[in-house]
């Protein structure tokens, strides 16, 4: 058995466990149960991974298996990793497992909330192992459809709105997707000979141009829909505000991420002329959208607003880099993308708790909470310095090596870019320690909220588990760095023969 | 050489365990033990900062006759590119040497001070693990070696500030000072990260080795593209001196110091005052080669803004009633003075006099500075207020506290033999050498100083005895010591020969006082002090006549010439007001407006056509054989 497919199978398994229980707590002890077994073969793969490419094995992608799956149109089920993806993979893993913990109390529908909860985990997997686009597309659309349910029945406030407004915009980007995916298919053998979907094959080709100029922005847009790009983001702070606690830290911590992933491993690596091209207004608009978000975030008064927000700015740092075509810049959008998981997982983690706690996401009718709760204060801080790049935390690796990255460009066009982007370095400060200082810090507002209970015993396993990993690339970013970097080369060196500025 | 020094390492390494285990474990320990954990850690640093400052300038071989720069532990941390790589390192070098007696003296002292300070209250441990978080952060900036390492650990130094400033959380002025403080170091660390953008792609390193070398590559090549006049490398190193202003609290970025005194006391002594502070002064010195050699240009602005902070501040000392605010407002124009050392020094030999003055005086200052906060502490633990007008007369009850307090005025003044005298002094020579505009300045400046802290000292222990709601009674040992051992310190480190030790070039010249100079300094020093005792050491209305006839001028200065009004006016009127709240209006009504339009035309499109799937027979019948005529007709219209 591949290890790889055992990711998309273990979830599968899980789910058919948990369909055979009645009882609430069994259901989640299996959840955790499978997720664990989960990260701990994530974690194999990783290790695994390194061994391979330390015994000198230099193929692009290790692992690789292929099975026809639908001959006449050339689908195959193909699997294969690089260091991204595998960094990509140990990611979700992680914060699936912090998911479940952080959902331990969900007591309505709950075998059917974990099924889904898990069956959009086995889409996410089976989109970072893709080698096939109709494949990757297949695993694509299974991660998202089920975030409808997930918000539409356990969400709160507007939540019919939210759902269905976040599954038509992210269906909206699907669409485009799929006709960007389907474009570079039929252009995938322009000097005639066998059409195919595989990655692999397709990026040794060169698309035909005029072919490019159609297919990248679509494929380009439909990814970035996902990736909250400016202006296709507005699904995600309704979206955010009404999912249930660990809805929205897979959907902000790992689903975005699949639109930056795709963006760059289907839009940019197999369009490179046409993304050289169009570079430059999508960079207008991710650096728009990096300080946007951040002044956005400033005047919001409900913590996964501020979120939502925070998350635009951060996400549009991930675009931006992967537009700024260079090993530098690219690396950074991956540890942008990790760190970025992680750290609004935390987040949204602890919102969750707080609000099940204060019963208010409202930050002025909070304040003082750090005298009540100090464990999840202090995680808090932790998350919210992490956010606004402290060094030592994973956040400062990313933004460091993306600004560098994008400052390799010696044209004004792009340096006005970074710098505005590095701007929101400032910016982010200030939104996180208005919200630090609201409500953590200063007196007590509400008598109420003398008698709170610190973190649970699973709380604390799902806020440690992410704060270790944040806390671990922070300080020791070279192993990640360069395993992303070094299978960073083979993608940067297509996109140099585009443009070998 | 490496493996001589290899120890050092363990020096910043240490309190950073310190922090680790006194925040993870520290609600587990009984406060007491985890303060006195946290200062034997601190303890283990100073003596091997000490050991070290002695190997270093006294056991370890010149060469050819300069210090040499040893490099005692390096390792990549974080690779950009081929070229450009983040390394973790240890530098050391004179001024490194230097620092890390400075910082270790001075955080040791206020680990011990802080047992009687701090004692009972709540989050004593909590205390402790962030002084410990700041000194692993404050020896790791002077460690660095490389610039972006130093850029590392002077974010992390500026979080340990954050979070000590806001030590009393539930205070909301606490809370308040830290963010303030936070945001705009934050905003000056912005443009030091621009200058480490534009300084590293230009010269293709961070190594300070490397970068600093006056005969290197770095240097030379440097200087090429401009802009707007000044070369790319003037703009970077200007930015890079933002970074440094920002922290320094030079004006206008200064803002944040005088609020910033509602942290403990003993942090005001150790972070703003003696320490974190200089780091900006540290910064200019440590890349003192690039400066002078490819950026002249930027060094003229460190001078002059050096120069208008120093006499800025020390107009608005003369003015404030909390004596932690004359004492940040000293700082600041302390500061600004070492700035202004800098900024007038040439390289090499007798010509770096500025360079070596401006780092004797962080070293005295460092010193005499702490110890006039902690004697600060110390008289506020006895009154329990933070305002002058609420003391008078405390000679009596203070004995100990009154004695250090004074020499620590007259160090300041500038009095001899106390060692700001030398310092101070070497720092005039060098401006008069270099511009006589900027030595005026700091002229007057030694005379506000004299003048603003010996009002302080006359109001605190001379003058009218107010009514004590209790006695005051003298601090206990644990928190005297410090105040006897600064006092020693601040009392002789003037004799220390500077000029031998740290110098720009490393080879030691032949310092000399220059008595021309120092005379008339001693003299506007003596001035300020007469003026002070005429005016508050017997309670008299001479005040009160003078700030009304300087009604105005008093009034700017007393307001701090209203640079926080103008502050709150950018960022509540113009940054919330104009900027996000429209962003977050567009947001919500224009562009997802938009989208919610698409969602509604859609509605509405599907509204009116769905009458076609009615369900009707009639209907049905009636639309298909109407299409088939039609139909018919357009094929039987097109053929002929």
């Amino acid at each position: 058995m591949n290890i790889l497919s055992l990711l998309v199978l273990i979830p599968l398994l899980t789910i058919a466990g948990i369909l055979f229980l009645k009882d609430t707590r069994k259901t989640r002890l299996v959840s955790a149960i499978g997720m664990g077994i989960q990260l701990i073969v994530a974690a194999v793969l990783v290790f695994m991974y390194l061994s391979e490419r330390k015994a000198g094995n230099m193929d692009e992608m290790l692992f690789v298996r292929s099975f026809e799956w639908f001959g006449s149109l050339n689908i195959y089920y193909t699997v294969g990793v690089d260091g991204i993806s595998v960094a990509m993979i140990a990611l979700t893993a992680i914060v699936v497992i912090a998911g479940i913990f952080a959902s331990w109390q969900v007591d309505n529908l709950t075998r059917e909330f974990f099924i889904s909860l898990i069956l959009l985990s086995s889409g996410v997997f089976g989109f970072f192992i893709s080698l096939d686009l109709f494949t990757m597309f297949l695993f694509y659309e299974v991660a998202v459809i089920p975030m409808y349910l997930l918000i539409g029945i356990w969400g709160s406030g507007p939540k019919e709105y939210s759902a269905m407004k976040l599954t038509l915009m992210l269906m909206g980007g699907s669409a485009l997707l799929l006709v960007g995916i389907l474009g570079i298919y039929i252009n995938s053998a322009p000097g005639g000979g066998e059409l195919s979907f595989n990655i692999l094959e397709i990026s040794k080709i060169q698309i035909p141009i005029e072919a490019q100029r159609l297919f990248f922005p679509l494929t380009f847009v439909g990814f970035g829909v996902l990736g909250a790009l400016f202006p296709f983001h507005t699904w995600s702070p309704d979206g955010h505000a009404s999912a249930p606690t660990a809805v929205s830290m897979l959907h902000a911590g790992v689903l975005m991420k699949l639109g930056g992933y795709g963006a760059f491993r289907v839009a940019m690596f197999l369009m490179p002329e046409a993304a050289d091209e169009m570079a430059w207004i999508f960079i207008i608009l991710t650096s728009i959208s990096v300080v946007y978000g951040a002044f956005g975030a400033i005047v919001q008064k409900d913590l996964k607003y501020i979120n939502a927000y925070s998350s635009v700015s951060h996400c549009g740092l991930v675009l931006f880099a992967i537009l700024m075509m260079n090993k530098t810049a690219m690396t950074g959008a991956i540890l942008q993308m990790i760190s970025h998981g992680l750290m609004t997982a935390l987040f949204f983690a602890l919102i969750g708790m707080i609000y099940g706690r204060t019963h208010t996401r409202l930050i002025h009718e909070m304040g003082g909470l750090m005298k009540v709760i100090p464990f999840l204060g202090v995680v808090y801080v932790i998350a919210g310095l992490a956010s606004l790049g402290l060094p030592g935390l994973s956040g400062f690796v990313a933004e460091m090596t993306i600004f560098f990255g994008a400052f390799e460009h010696t044209d004004p066009f792009h340096r006005i870019a970074t710098l505005v982007a590095v701007s929101s370095i400032v910016i982010t400060a200030v939104y996180i320690l208005r919200v630090v200082g609201t409500l953590l810090l200063g007196p007590i507002k509400n008598d109420h909220f003398n008698h709170l209970q610190d973190a649970t015993w699973f709380e604390r396993i799902s806020t440690i588990t992410l704060v270790v990993a944040v806390a671990a690339i922070g300080v020791a970013p070279y192993w990640l760095s360069t395993m992303i970097g070094d299978s960073m080369l083979p993608i940067v060196n297509k996109l140099l023969t585009a443009n070998p500025f | 050489m490496t493996t001589d020094f290899g120890y050092t390492i363990l020096i910043p390494l240490i309190p950073l365990l310190m922090f680790l285990l006194l925040g993870l474990a520290g609600n587990q320990l009984k406060a007491r033990l985890s303060g006195l954990l946290g200062t034997i850690g601190l303890g283990i640093v100073f003596v091997l900062s000490y050991y070290t400052a002695y190997k270093y300038f006294f056991a370890t071989e010149k060469i050819a006759g300069a210090f040499s720069k040893i490099s005692a532990f390096d390792m990549v941390w974080l690779r950009f590119s081929e070229s450009l790589h983040i390394n973790m390192g240890i530098l050391l070098d004179p001024i490194s040497v230097m620092m890390l007696v400075v910082i270790s003296t001075v955080s040791f002292m206020v680990h011990i001070y802080s047992l009687g300070y701090m004692k009972g209250e709540v989050g004593f441990e909590r205390f402790y693990a962030f002084l410990s978080l700041f000194s692993f952060s404050m020896l790791g900036l002077v460690l660095a070696n490389n610039i972006f390492q130093m850029y590392i650990f002077w974010e992390l130094v500026g979080v340990s500030s954050f979070l000590l400033i806001g030590f009393y959380y539930q205070r909301p002025t606490a809370v308040l000072a830290s963010k303030k403080a936070f945001i705009v170091t934050r905003f000056a660390d912005l443009g030091f990260l621009i200058g480490i953008l534009l300084l590293s792609f230009n010269t293709g390193t961070f190594d300070f080795n490397i970068l600093c070398d006056p005969q290197g590559a770095a240097i030379a090549t440097g200087s090429g593209a401009a802009f707007l006049g000044l070369s790319v490398m003037t703009w970077s190193l200007i930015f890079v001196f933002m970074g440094g202003a920002g922290k320094s609290a030079m004006f206008p970025l200064h803002i944040w110091l005088p609020d910033a005194m509602e942290g403990p006391t003993p942090v005001s002594a150790l972070i703003h005052a003696a320490t974190m502070v200089v780091a900006g002064v540290y910064l200019v010195a440590r890349l003192f080669p690039v400066y002078i050699i490819s950026a002249p240009d930027a060094l003229v602005v460190v001078a002059y803004i050096g120069a208008f902070s120093s006499i800025f501040a020390a107009v608005i000392a003369c003015t404030q009633t909390d004596i932690k605010r004359v004492l940040a407002y000293s700082t600041m124009s302390q500061i600004g003075l070492m700035m202004v050392g800098l900024g007038v020094s040439g390289y090499g030999g007798h010509d770096g006099l500025g360079y070596m003055a401006s780092m004797f005086h962080l070293f005295t200052h460092a010193m005499f500075k702490a110890l006039l906060f902690l004697g600060a502490g110390a008289i506020i633990h006895a009154v329990h207020s933070n305002h002058m007008t609420e003391m008078g007369g405390l000679r009596k009850y203070l004995p100990i506290t009154h004695i250090t307090f004074l020499i620590a005025c007259l160090t300041i003044a500038g009095i001899p033999p106390f060692s700001a005298f030398f310092s101070k002094d070497e720092i005039l020579v060098a401006a008069w050498h270099h511009d006589k505009f900027i030595f005026a300045v700091e002229y007057i400046v030694a005379g506000l100083t004299a003048f603003y802290m010996f009002r302080l000292y006359f109001n605190i222990f001379w003058g009218k005895e107010t009514h004590y709601h209790h006695k005051p009674h003298e601090a206990p040992a644990v928190m005297t010591i410090p105040l006897i051992f600064l006092a020693f310190l601040s009392v002789f480190s003037g004799f220390i020969p500077f000029s031998k030790l740290v110098t720009t070039d490393g080879i030691p010249f032949e310092g000399h006082i220059d008595w021309s100079l120092a005379l008339p300094s001693v003299f506007i020093g003596l001035v300020g002090i007469i003026i002070a005792m005429v005016m508050y050491k017997k309670e008299t209305s001479l005040p009160d006549k003078m700030a009304a006839t300087f009604k105005h001028g008093y009034k700017w200065a007393f307001n701090k010439f209203y640079v926080d009004e103008l502050y709150m006016f950018v960022t509540k009127r113009i940054i919330f007001a104009y900027i996000s709240t429209p962003v977050a209006w567009f947001d919500r009504h224009v562009v997802d407006g938009t989208m919610n339009g698409i969602s509604w035309l859609t509605n509405a499109f599907s509204f009116r056509i769905r009458e076609f799937q009615s369900g009707q027979l009639q209907k049905y019948g009636f639309v298909f054989i109407t299409g088939a005529l039609l139909l018919t007709f357009l094929m039987v219209y097109l053929w002929t």
